[in-house]
């Protein structure tokens, strides 16, 4: 008879050598210990050979994973904390519900990210190392989807199977990171900007140099995302975020950040979770997003929250919808994808959610929803209120800008 | 003497002797019995260890950031504790606070539970127990609420002009209350069980013998009660050293920062930390190592190694 093949597992082969030399007695305890210390820690070392980089520059286009869609008619989409319709009464989201009846395919919906860093770091390992992930669409901002695009972690769109795309709206059809929009398409965008309370204020602030007041010192908090702290900064200075700006540029922004933070000015560097400090009083001002005054406003059945476009200009992101490299429904994610670009859908989400609607005839459909929303500049900017407030988007960075200018921030906030 | 009958019995030329093939079996049982935790131990302790060891070695990918190579790298560890030698001392130093803190609240709670409480005991252990049915972030955020400037603590404070900044939220006083709130259970409990294990009529015997109350507690009491206050400030100290929560939440941005929050961030926010992180999370268990190997060999009983 001829000896099979040793198997390839390092850990196999070794309790099958151990068990060839016994052959005669039994398995002998210390050998099958032995044997198992071994594999595990052989197993621990090839398992800790880190994912090499993807090829140069990107051009080898990355192998794609069989597609399930046609025989599997699911979606599991992750994206952020109240940023889709809801319906406190029956617990669902109406429009992801109509989805399902309409298309037959069940559609999975969770607000697993709160944070670009924190949920891009916990899923990169199992991207990289082509793990799945579980999820068929996840939701980035512009400079970590341009991480996730030049990584080569997400799958390239079929557009020609998904008609209502185009209605994307023009000034969001060719970013840089995304050129034409092969791997991404928009799902809300925002603003980011002075916010406080008026009736505790006491006064308009119209600049960020308003916020270093001796009057407010040690209640003003500002965001941890730093392409809009040291964004609204930068511009305060007179640089152009979306233009080439250097780092001497950048590090004046920090070096601004690191005086305020000394000076005792900023109370706290916070997530999304700085809505809290403004609900208790701990904070009366500070830099934050758009949407997130109209839920204060809501919630505190307070109407003196203001936010406020700085004069110097605010900052303008997008959060894009992707599909992990990983995924096994890419059809059914376009599905998804394409249905929310259907104006009278889109209107549903916006009157929800507040933030800027990147979808074409949303404007014409919120009309019969909220005439008052359709008038918005938050949901509806019309092209002169970007330009005449000066709304910019911050560049994207190289890779290795991205690394440094991150540290840095790290740094100044004290980690 | 049945017992002795039995063996001598046993022992005797025509019965097969039992005694060889009755030691393999309970040394087969105990082998078996050790298997389902050795098991775990690796899968879950020593590869995870291993593995972080090696992340600790590897280098950045030059042009890639936050790809990596395998390497022996050890400048990571000497550029990350030069870089967050405050971070460590800060970390050793709330711990520390926070263990003596606990341990004058809790040793008082513990001794009442144990000799005063009567039918209260019960009621009091499980006010003890109670907040871990509750998750341990909501706790600490609620302390925010607590502490929050217009809350009733810093106003009481305020009013009484001890709190010259204003404020306890982002300040350390924070970081040490919401560290001593959440690890004054594993002080308590501890104390507790050796307390209530001492015989009484040990402690009475130093009445009789003309100690006074305290040169009683002192003699007799504590050194009963040690076995518990060792585990109590060590189950405190270890964990509240490595923790990040409470000052993540409680805390400010540069100036209240410990060593778990350096690595959360190296981890999850800094494009290429991995290896720092890992650096770190060793060194910081080194520290942690080192210390508890001394503060035992110095204090310790023989229950505990």
């Amino acid at each position: 008879m001829k000896p099979l093949p040793p198997p390839a597992d390092p850990a196999t082969r070794h309790l099958v050598d151990a068990a060839r030399r016994t052959a005669r007695g039994s398995l002998s305890r210390r050998g099958l210990l032995g044997g198992a210390l071994l594999g595990a820690g052989a197993t621990a070392l090839s398992a800790c050979a880190p994912p090499a980089p993807p090829a140069a520059g990107g051009s080898t286009a990355p192998a794609l994973p069989e597609d399930l869609s046609a025989t599997e008619k699911t979606v599991d989409f992750a994206n952020w904390t109240a940023y889709l319709d809801y319906d406190e009464d029956t617990k669902k989201y109406p429009t992801l519900e109509a989805f399902i009846a309409a298309t037959g395919i069940t559609a999975t919906y969770s607000e697993d990210i709160d944070d670009n860093d924190t949920y891009f770091n916990k899923i990169a390992p199992q991207l990289r190392a082509k793990q799945d992930i579980g999820k068929d669409i996840f939701v980035f901002t512009d400079w970590m989807a341009n991480r996730v695009i030049r990584d080569q972690l997400c799958q390239p769109l079929e557009l020609i199977r998904m008609p209502h795309a185009a209605n994307l709206l023009d000034s969001l059809k060719d970013v840089s990171f995304d050129p034409g929009r092969q791997h991404s398409l928009t799902w809300q965008s925002g603003f980011g900007g002075i916010g406080y309370d008026r009736s505790k204020v006491g006064r308009d602030l119209k600049s960020i140099d308003d916020l270093w007041a001796d009057d407010l010192k040690g209640k003003v908090v500002v965001l941890s995302e730093f392409r809009d702290t040291l964004g609204l900064i930068m511009m305060s200075q007179g640089v152009d975020i979306s233009r080439d700006f250097g780092k001497a540029q950048f590090e004046a922004a920090v070096a601004e950040i690191d005086k305020r933070i000394s000076d005792g000015y900023i109370r706290r560097v916070k997530g999304n979770s700085y809505i809290e400090d403004l609900k208790s009083g701990n904070a009366i001002a500070g830099i934050v997003w758009s949407g997130d005054l109209f839920v204060l406003r809501a919630e505190t059945e307070n109407d003196s929250w203001q936010f406020q476009i700085p004069e110097s200009g605010g900052t303008l992101w997008s959060d894009n919808m992707m599909i992990p490299i990983t995924s096994r429904h890419r059809r059914n994610a376009m599905a998804l994808m394409d249905y929310y670009y259907q104006p009278e859908v889109a209107a549903q989400v916006a009157a929800y959610v507040n933030y800027v609607c990147p979808v074409q005839g949303a404007q014409a459909e919120m009309e019969k929803i909220d005439p008052e929303l359709a008038k918005s500049p938050f949901i509806f900017p019309s092209e002169s209120y970007i330009k005449d407030n000066n709304i910019l988007g911050f560049r994207a960075l190289k890779p290795q800008e991205d690394a440094d200018y991150g540290a840095a921030w790290a740094k100044v906030v004290g980690n | 003497m049945t017992a002795g009958v039995a063996h001598v019995a046993g022992a005797g030329p025509d019965l097969p002797d039992p005694v060889p093939s009755a030691g393999r079996t309970r040394s087969l049982t105990a082998y078996l019995l050790l298997l389902p935790g050795a098991l775990w131990l690796i899968v879950f302790f020593v590869v995870p260890l291993a593995q972080l060891f090696t992340v600790s070695l590897q280098s950045g990918f030059p042009g890639y950031p936050g790809y990596y190579y395998r390497d022996v790298n050890f400048g990571t560890y000497a550029s990350a504790l030069t870089e967050f030698a405050g971070h460590f001392g800060r970390s050793l130093l709330y711990a520390g606070l926070a263990t003596l803190f606990a341990f004058v609240l809790a040793y008082p709670l513990a001794y009442a539970m144990a000799f005063r409480a009567g039918r209260w005991r019960n009621f009091m252990m499980i006010c003890v127990i109670a907040p871990f049915f509750t998750s341990f972030i909501l706790r600490t955020i609620a302390w925010r609420q607590i502490l929050a400037d217009n809350g009733p603590v810093a106003d009481t404070l305020t009013f009484l002009h001890l709190l010259p900044g204003g404020r306890i939220t982002e300040t350390w006083m924070a970081v040490v209350a919401g560290l001593t709130y959440n690890f004054l259970p594993f002080m308590v409990l501890p104390i507790y069980a050796s307390l209530e294990r001492a015989d009484a009529r040990v402690i009475e015997a130093g009445g009789d013998l003309y100690a006074n109350g305290f040169t009683t507690f002192r003699t007799v009491t504590l050194p009963m009660s040690m076995p518990g206050v060792i585990a109590g400030t060590l189950l405190t100290f270890i964990p509240a050293a490595g923790d990040y929560v409470n000052a993540e939440l409680l805390g400010s941005d540069r100036s209240t920062k410990m060593v778990g929050n350096v690595i959360e961030s190296q981890f999850f926010k800094v494009l290429g930390g991995f290896p720092t992180a890992a650096a770190l999370s060793f060194t910081l268990m080194a520290i942690i190592l080192a210390m508890v190997f001394l503060y035992i060999r110095r204090f310790g009983t023989e229950e505990l190694l």
